[in-house]
């Protein structure tokens, strides 16, 4: 069976966008036929973040208006051939999307897909809605402050009573915390919340922690996903994630302060 | 412990809601002896852990009374909370008992008023949607294990019990009382109609608004020394109190 997996915050600029693609092509590599669908009309820019902003032809508005097939609009991925991108159009509004015609779009995704991840607009507001509804498994991503954490408490709640599976008193969507641009000096210095702080607020699973890190700007400078960046913190991070969502049991990473452990022992400021 | 609480003006609901009650299933009991209860509640979840796991239950102890034993209610509860049940009320009980199941932040039915229906099957739990009234017979319970999320709203006719957190910025509304087992962050309105009976319970005090019947104190005036702790919150000559759950002797 397909499933639909919403990247979602309520809040913007928290890492939704890295961490669709990071994700989607994380499926992809573990050989799971993957697409991942911007949400973003007007502001698009997974396909910047993929890499495939000059071979967009039609988008996601267009399939729905029916001025193009779905095999038309999807982008094969410039790495992974299991790996499917259906952008955004930036130059209609969010009205252009309709709820009956995302569900028939997914309904189609579905029979050739593994997994459809849907990149969500910031807010709460109509394409957010749409990105949510038919979801099965909800990333929430959360960056650790406040008002992050509160507005992903709001995504929760709409949710767990406005989507698709709650409206048909199915089994409620999977929710699982990403938390993002963590920085544990920042925490020690109390100006961040702690991985513990958002765990007690929200009380959600939490499938990773992803760290403030240089290497997500590089890696969107060039149009390649994070996660191809095996190398670096944020890439691994990822990893770890799409391999504790598939079922596999690894320890989390990137919550201690590693500088820690040398300040203790050289006593530096 | 009290302080002075602002007046708060009634506004009626300005919405049209969708109703809901709920069944919880009835533990009868008809032996005070816990070894016996324990083993043979043992052997019954152990037919079918998943269908029990988690399961809410109400004790009623009135038939055991009756017979003229009267058993420990902190010490029952300790039992089947061990097994994987939660109790969350009795009937049926002495004053003692029933005193002790408060203390235990359990409320107490009364056997006429039908507030609790018995049924065998498991417990059904809602997804409250933002701006929900939870709309039941006056006299019944509403029931809601799922955490009430920041812009939710819940409102109740009867009592309102919560087994999840209530987080900051959602509104849980009752016109009688309203226990949560969980942490409570987010606004409290316990008795809305006016009943200056209704009382509020919950485990961890850190919300944003408590009220009872328009009387209300906001989380500046909360004390320190009632934060963060099981607490209980009721009207005395207009003022609102706020006490220990667990009193101290
Ligand atoms: N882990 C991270 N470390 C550093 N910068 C990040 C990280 N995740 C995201 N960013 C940066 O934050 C900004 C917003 O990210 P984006 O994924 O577009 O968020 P959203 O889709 O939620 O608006 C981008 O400039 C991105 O490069
Ligand atoms: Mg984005």
């Amino acid at each position: 069976m397909a499933r639909i997996i919403v990247v979602t915050s309520g809040k913007g600029g928290v890492g939704k966008t890295t961490t669709s693609a990071a994700i989607a092509m994380g499926l992809a590599k573990k050989g799971h036929k993957t697409a991942v669908i911007d949400f973003d009309v007007g502001l698009r820019n997974l396909d910047l973040i993929m890499g495939c902003e000059r071979r967009v032809v039609y988008d996601f508005v267009n399939v729905i208006n029916g001025e193009a097939t779905l095999n038309q609009a999807l982008i094969r991925d410039k790495n992974c051939n299991l790996l499917y991108i259906l952008p955004a159009s930036q130059t209609r509004d969010k009205d252009a999307l309709s709820q009956e015609g995302v569900g028939k779009i997914l309904d189609e995704l579905k029979k050739d897909f593994k997994y459809i991840v849907c990149d969500s607009p910031a807010g709460i507001e109509k394409g957010a809605h749409l990105a949510m509804y038919f979801a099965d498994d909800a990333f929430v991503v959360t960056n650790p402050e406040v008002s992050s954490v509160r507005d992903s408490d709001r995504m929760l709640g709409i949710l767990a009573s406005k989507s698709r599976r709650a409206e048909q008193n199915e089994e409620p969507i999977k929710e699982y915390l990403l938390l993002s641009r963590y920085a544990p000096d920042r925490v020690k210095l109390g100006e961040m919340l702690s991985v513990d702080d958002v765990q007690d607020i929200l009380s959600l699973h939490l499938l990773g922690v992803i760290p403030e890190s240089k290497s997500v700007l590089n890696a969107s400078n060039s149009g390649t996903p994070v996660i191809l960046d095996e190398k670096s913190d944020a890439g691994q991070a990822y990893a770890d994630i799409v391999a504790r969502y598939l079922g596999e049991n690894r320890p989390h990473r990137f919550i201690d302060d590693k500088k820690g452990f040398f300040r203790k022992l050289f006593g530096s400021k | 412990m009290s302080t002075d609480s602002q007046k708060m003006p009634y506004t009626p609901p300005a919405l049209e809601f969708k109703s809901s009650t709920f069944s919880v299933p009835v533990l009868v009991l008809s032996s005070d002896d816990l070894l016996i209860i324990e083993q043979q509640l043992q052997e019954k979840v152990d037919l079918a852990p998943e269908f029990f796991k988690n399961s809410p239950l109400v004790l009623d102890v009135q038939a055991l009374n009756k017979q003229g034993y009267a058993i420990d209610i902190a010490a029952l509860t300790e039992l089947i909370r061990k097994i994987g049940l939660l109790p969350i009320g009795i009937r049926g009980g002495n004053a003692q008992q029933n005193r002790q199941a408060l203390e235990l932040l359990m409320p107490v039915y009364s056997i006429r008023s039908g507030g609790v229906t018995e049924e065998t099957q498991k417990q059904k739990t809602v997804t409250p949607e933002p701006n929900t009234e939870l709309d039941s017979d006056v006299t019944a319970t509403t029931l809601i294990t799922q955490p009430i999320r920041s812009g939710q709203r819940i409102y109740a006719k009867g009592d309102l019990v919560i087994t999840a957190q209530v987080s900051a910025g959602a509104e849980i509304m009752a016109e009688g009382n309203i226990h949560v087992y969980n942490t409570l962050r987010g606004r409290a309105l316990a008795g809305v109609q006016g009943n200056t009976d209704a009382r509020i319970f919950c485990f961890d005090l850190q919300a944003e608004l408590i009220s009872i019947a328009g009387n209300y104190k906001v989380s500046e005036d909360l004390d320190e020394s009632v934060r963060n702790k099981p607490v209980q919150i009721y009207l005395q000559d207009q003022a609102l109190i706020i006490k220990d759950i667990v009193q101290h002797h």
